[in-house]
Formats: C-alpha cells, sequence, structure tokens
C-alpha cells in the first residue's frame, strides 16, 4: 500500500482517485445540494459538508462516514447544483474508496447489501432474485429472517406470479453460456479498475 | 410619416436608458448628429423604476432630470420613442438602419394635461411598475416620462372609447390614425445600448414565484418601496395587505447557477444591502432584513456601504444558499436549506422574501441584427468583429449606474472616432 504519499493532501488523492473526484474543487459551499437532498436531515456529512471536509484534509473521518452509503441516487443533488457537480458519482466514488480502503462502516446496511449482490451477480452473471431476498432476509440471523421473509412475502408471491422471481432457482438458478469468459472479463476490468485508481 | 435626416456622420443610439442617454449626448455635446432609438414611450431605462441610487442613496429623479434637460436643449440629438431597429445592413462609415415605429396615437401637441386619461374607463397593466398595478388605456408612461406625452394604448383602438378619449382632449393631440411605420437611418456608426432584464424568477422553480404570492423580485421592491408606486411607498405584502416588516433578501436568484444565468449579475449584492435601508426607512426598529448569500460582492468603494449595512443590528446575514420555498397557513413563504457557517438546518418564516434576480441582456447579442461577438450570456464584447456597433452600459456587461455611464461615454468616443474618418474621406 502506498498511501502514504497521499496523507498530505486528501483532495489530491480524491482528484485521482475517486470517480469524478476531480469535480470535488469546483463546490462552492453554497449548501444548496444540503439543503435540497431528501436524506439530508438524517445523516451526518451532507455532501456539502463532506467537500469541506475533503479540502480540509479529513480522510479518515471522510471514509468512514456512513453518509455515502445512504445516498439514493435520486439525483435532486446534481439537478439543483449551481456548479453541476456529479454529487451523487462522487459520493458513490468515495463509498468504493473506503471499501476498498477498509474504512466503511462495518456492519453498514448499504455496503452489506451491496457486497451480497455483487457475489451473486458475480457467480453466475445473472442476478439470482431468490438468493439474493434470502440472503438479505438472513443476514441478522435465523429468526430474524423467518420475520423479515413472513413480513415480504406478498411482495415475492407478487414478484412470482409477474415471473420475476422462481422458486426453483434455489436449486442453483440460471447464468450466463460461458461462466468462465464472464469471470475473466471481470477480472480483467478490475485489474485496469485498480491500476489506473491506483487500488491494491 | 416620421422624417429622419440622418447620414454617414451621424451616430445611431439604440437603447434611452442612462447608458444610451449618456452615449448620445456626449456625442452631441462633442458636435456630432445623433438619433436616439427607444423602445418604450419614454426615455430613462430601468434607472427610472428605482426607488433610490446605491451608493448615495438619493432618488435617481435628479440624475435622471439634468440628462432629460441636457437632451431636450441639444438640437443635435433626434428622439424616436416607441421604436426598434429591425436591421442593420451596411459597413463601419456606412450602416442603414431599419426602424420599426409603434403607433401612440398621440402627437407633439400634448400638454400631459390628462384630461384623455379621464376620459377613458378601459384599464392595462402598469409596466412602469412591473405589472403590480393599472393604468387607464390613456397614459403617461411614468410621472417624470421623457418626453411628457400620453400614449393610447393600441386595446382601444376601434372603439368608441377611443373617439371618447379623442374628443376629451382640446389640444388636437389625439391622432387615431397613426400607423406602423419603418424608416431607413443612415449612420456611420452604432451604440448599442438596451440594457438588461431581470432573468425571470418563474423559472427559478424552488422558490416558488410563480406559485408564492409573497416571493417577489428585486426589481418589484424597487416599485414597493417608492411612494410613487404602487402601494404608495408602503412595503406591504401582495397576498393580504400586510405590512412586511420581516423581510428576507435570496442573493444570486438566477445567477452565478449553471441552471440559469453564469455570471455573476455584479449589482445584486449592493441592491440588496441598499433594499434593506427602504426596510429600515419604512418601519425604524420595527424593520427586519436577513440577507442569505453566497458571498458579498460589495466591489471597491462600496465595501464601506456594506460595513455599514453590516453594524445595522436589525440586519442579519446567512452565509447559504437557499434550497426551497415552502409557504405557512398564514401565507408566510419559509426558507429551506442549511446554512454554510456551522451546517445548521432552517426552516424560517418570513413575512415578503425578495429575490436578487440576476440581469440577462434585454437583447441577447443573438438577436441584435447584425453580426456581434458575445460572451456565453449574450452581453457584447469588444470586438474588432463588431465593426463600427459599440456595446454600452448593461447590453456589454452587468453594471452599476456609475459604470454603465463610464462604458457608455467610452463607446461614444469610439464612435465619435468612425464619423471623424468619415468626415476626413468625405472632405
Ligand atoms: C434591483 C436593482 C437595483 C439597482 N439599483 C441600482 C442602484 O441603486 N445604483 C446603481 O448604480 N445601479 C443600480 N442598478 C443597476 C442599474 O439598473 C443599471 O446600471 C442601469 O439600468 C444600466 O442602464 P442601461 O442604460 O445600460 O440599461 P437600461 O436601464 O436597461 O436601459 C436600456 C434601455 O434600452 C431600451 N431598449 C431595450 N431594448 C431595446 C430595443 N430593442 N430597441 C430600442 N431600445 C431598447 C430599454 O427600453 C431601456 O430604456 C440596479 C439594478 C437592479 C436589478
Ligand atoms: S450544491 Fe454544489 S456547489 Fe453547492 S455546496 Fe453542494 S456541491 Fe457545493
Ligand atoms: S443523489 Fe444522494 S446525495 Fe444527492 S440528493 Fe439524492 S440521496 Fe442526496
Ligand atoms: S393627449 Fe390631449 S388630453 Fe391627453 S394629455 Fe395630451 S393634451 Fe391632454
Ligand atoms: S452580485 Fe451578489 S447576488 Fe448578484 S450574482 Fe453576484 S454574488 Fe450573486
Amino acid at each position: 500500500m502506498s498511501i502514504e504519499k497521499y496523507t498530505r493532501s486528501f483532495l489530491k488523492e480524491v482528484e485521482e482517485r475517486v470517480e469524478e473526484g476531480h469535480w470535488v474543487k469546483m463546490c462552492m459551499q453554497c449548501g444548496v445540494c444540503a439543503g435540497s437532498c431528501p436524506l439530508g436531515p438524517h445523516w451526518e456529512h451532507t455532501p456539502q459538508k463532506i467537500f469541506m471536509m475533503i479540502r480540509a484534509g479529513k480522510r479518515e473521518e471522510v471514509l468512514s462516514s456512513d453518509s455515502m452509503w445512504m445516498c439514493t441516487s435520486c439525483y435532486q443533488c446534481i439537478v439543483r447544483c449551481p456548479r453541476k457537480l456529479p454529487i451523487t458519482h462522487i459520493m458513490h466514488g468515495l463509498a468504493y474508496l473506503a471499501k476498498r480502503e477498509g474504512l466503511a462502516p462495518k456492519n453498514q446496511p448499504t455496503a452489506q447489501f451491496g457486497q451480497l449482490f455483487w457475489d451473486n451477480l458475480t457467480k453466475t452473471g445473472r442476478v439470482n432474485e431468490l438468493k439474493l431476498s434470502l440472503g438479505m432476509y438472513f443476514k441478522d440471523g435465523f429468526s430474524q429472517g423467518i420475520k423479515n421473509a413472513m413480513a415480504m412475502q406478498s411482495v415475492g408471491l407478487g414478484m412470482m406470479k409477474a415471473k420475476r422471481l422462481s422458486p426453483m432457482e434455489i436449486m442453483g438458478g440460471h447464468g450466463v453460456k460461458d461462466k468462465s469468459g464472464f469471470q475473466a472479463m471481470l477480472k480483467k476490468a478490475r485489474e485496469l479498475e485498480d491500476s489506473r485508481r491506483k487500488l491494491a | 410619416m416620421t422624417e429622419v435626416v440622418a447620414t454617414n456622420q451621424t451616430i445611431l443610439v439604440v437603447g434611452g436608458g442612462i447608458s444610451g442617454m449618456t452615449a448620445a449626448l456626449e456625442a452631441a455635446e462633442c458636435g456630432k448628429e445623433v438619433v436616439l432609438i427607444e423602445k418604450n414611450p419614454a426615455l430613462g431605462g430601468r434607472v427610472s423604476q428605482l426607488y433610490r441610487y446605491f451608493p448615495k442613496l438619493c432618488h435617481p429623479t435628479c440624475g435622471l432630470e439634468i440628462n432629460q434637460r441636457r437632451v431636450k436643449q441639444n438640437k443635435r440629438i433626434r428622439v424616436l420613442t416607441m421604436a426598434e431597429v429591425t436591421g442593420i445592413t451596411g459597413a463601419p462609415g456606412d450602416y442603414t438602419a431599419s426602424v420599426k415605429i409603434a403607433p401612440r396615437y398621440v402627437n407633439e401637441n400634448c400638454t400631459a394635461c390628462g384630461d384623455c386619461g379621464d376620459a377613458a374607463e378601459t384599464t392595462v397593466d402598469d409596466a412602469f411598475n412591473y405589472n403590480m398595478g393599472k393604468v387607464k388605456a390613456a397614459y403617461l408612461p411614468s410621472r417624470m416620462a421623457y418626453p411628457q406625452r400620453y400614449v393610447v394604448d393600441p386595446v382601444v383602438i376601434g372603439t368608441p372609447e377611443a373617439d371618447k378619449i379623442k374628443a376629451a382632449c382640446k389640444y388636437d393631440a389625439v391622432d387615431l390614425s397613426m400607423q406602423e411605420e419603418t424608416v431607413q437611418v443612415k449612420a456611420g456608426a452604432v451604440v448599442w445600448a438596451t440594457g438588461w432584464k431581470p432573468y425571470d424568477a418563474n423559472k427559478i422553480q424552488p422558490y416558488g414565484y410563480d406559485r408564492f404570492a409573497n416571493v417577489i423580485t428585486s426589481v418589484e421592491f424597487e416599485r414597493l418601496s417608492d411612494p410613487h408606486g404602487p402601494t404608495g411607498g408602503k412595503i406591504l405584502r401582495p397576498s393580504d395587505g400586510k405590512e412586511a416588516r420581516n423581510v428576507a433578501f435570496i442573493q444570486c436568484a438566477g445567477s452565478r447557477d449553471e441552471n440559469h444565468l453564469r455570471h455573476c449579475s455584479r449589482i445584486c449584492c449592493m441592491a440588496s444591502l441598499k433594499q434593506t435601508n427602504y426596510v429600515r426607512e419604512a418601519f425604524g426598529d420595527e424593520g427586519k432584513s436577513t440577507i442569505y448569500y453566497i458571498d458579498i460582492r460589495a466591489i471597491d468603494r462600496f465595501e464601506d456601504f456594506y460595513q455599514k449595512v453590516q453594524a445595522d443590528p436589525n440586519v442579519k446575514f446567512i452565509k447559504s444558499k437557499v434550497a426551497r420555498i415552502l409557504e405557512d397557513k398564514e401565507g408566510n413563504p419559509v426558507l429551506h436549506g442549511v446554512d454554510t457557517e456551522g451546517y445548521h438546518r432552517y426552516a424560517t418564516p418570513y413575512d415578503l422574501v425578495v429575490l436578487a434576480v440576476g440581469m440577462e441582456p434585454s437583447v441577447s447579442a443573438a438577436n441584435i441584427p447584425a453580426e456581434i461577438v458575445s460572451d456565453s450570456s449574450g452581453f457584447i464584447e469588444q470586438d474588432q468583429a463588431n465593426g463600427a456597433i459599440f456595446g454600452a452600459g448593461c447590453a456589454a456587461n452587468p453594471l452599476d449606474v456609475n459604470r454603465a455611464v463610464q462604458s457608455a461615454t467610452a463607446s461614444a468616443l469610439r464612435a465619435i472616432q468612425v464619423i471623424n474618418r468619415v468626415a476626413r474621406a468625405e472632405g
């Protein structure tokens, strides 16, 4: 890990290593994103605050913040920002960096879901809706899982009716034809991304 | 038929605001012939619609009156009102402009006695007061209009009311047979001084200008504060006529915003600082103003003015661009946002909210009927490619009056140089 050379300037690191990170310096701290974000009142660090913290060099605080994980991608902030910062993308980019650096908050539900989704998808090249739902329901233990499954019963049945969810998927499920080719592609993409973003 | 004597040694000035008047006067007082074209029925432009001027807080009447007198006394200036330039052809030293003149239905005999206004029954929107009130269909554009001549609105033309208006005039000044006409005006150089217009506040969706009666614009606030305005100078809010003692000002409403105008409009910080004085003047210590801003841009010597307002305990400054406005049950606009100094979330009601709207060119350079180089906001750039067409005042930049006048004088000098060259060539 060669992050030491960045620690003097977190802004510079964000510019190099985070998707759309080069936009952060354009923020004029007007507060419109903070005031427009529907989640604003419920999280600790609004985008406005995160961008200021980046400039102030607060690396640990930013990357361990749970705020980026709360973003629902509603795009309200992007639409309103007078400087047209791609705020949503920066927030997701920061979350990704945090995860790769091992600084993302533990047991963060969005992060957990993200990991579950990724593992599920990359196994066969197709999302196994059934396993994904079950994985999500049972992530906090067996009895909580049953409760969750009961609560979501009608949604599940509706999805089955609409042929969006098949009980047969439990057997292994569908996937792409060339699974090893698909895996190789992902590996290559990750290598490229890692070298470009200096992720180890 | 309107007759305009003009030659290649004439300077055509388009726009009769403070900039156009200045350019016309400077050129004429240097001995040049000038034709001054104004779209409205009177000269003066947006300055005549201000209640007071920063930085000295005097009334615009004084500065404008002097200029009007100078125009009146100068035989070299020919003023055409209700006129617009629809086309310009030719080259430096030899332009021809097509000028479309709308019928006023009132001729030079008018003494502004007002009898026609008394006779009229129909009312029309009062453009001078940004449509906040009504005027009779035979009206004087404003109290200090130059020329002091009435206008009959086209809505009554062809009705019996028009005949009644004509009959009321003892001076044979009402001429209902006037028609729109187009005249050709020769000119060696053109000063383009069509000024600015307020950014359309309806486009700033989160502020609800179109939905909330008590959200108004800074230009409307000027008229509300003026004793000759629609409320007789009382700051009453539109929804219920209640005195607006607690007023919020929102800066950069439509400026410095990629979704609206990209540029800083440069005068709106000073305009709001000035307008806090109107609130104080109206209500004394009972009048409270709050300015929401990104940063206050009071340029060079205006800093003193800013510091004076900062020292006023009845004026509060909140560093934040308001995210949105909602309305409570009493019709108070409630401002929502997060302040930058401490990141506190607020939801604060006010009696009245004034949007410090941005300035955009009233005629974007793309719509000027000649090839003109402009910046991304449509303001005229100073560029060789423009030939002898020179931008002046707010047609070239968002400027305060002082700087607009400087810019106009500079344009007049450039135009004079072209005319001098023509004069030498023509011998
Ligand atoms: C809320 C507010 C408050 C302000 N207060 C102050 C202040 O206190 N002090 C200060 O110094 N400045 C102030 N300003 C700025 C001031 O209004 C401008 O500096 C001034 O109006 C510039 O004059 P102008 O002649 O360039 O443009 P304008 O005043 O816009 O005049 C342009 C003229 O051209 C005419 N015109 C437009 N289109 C055409 C056309 N196609 N053909 C012919 N004629 C046309 C218009 O009718 C108008 O008469 C304020 C601005 C705002 C928004
Ligand atoms: S809206 Fe844009 S410029 Fe304003 S604080 Fe947010 S990111 Fe910065
Ligand atoms: S996209 Fe994310 S950060 Fe932006 S307003 Fe929506 S939830 Fe908030
Ligand atoms: S048009 Fe006639 S009646 Fe009307 S103000 Fe002029 S002089 Fe008086
Ligand atoms: S002058 Fe002030 S209010 Fe106007 S655009 Fe510039 S910063 Fe904003």
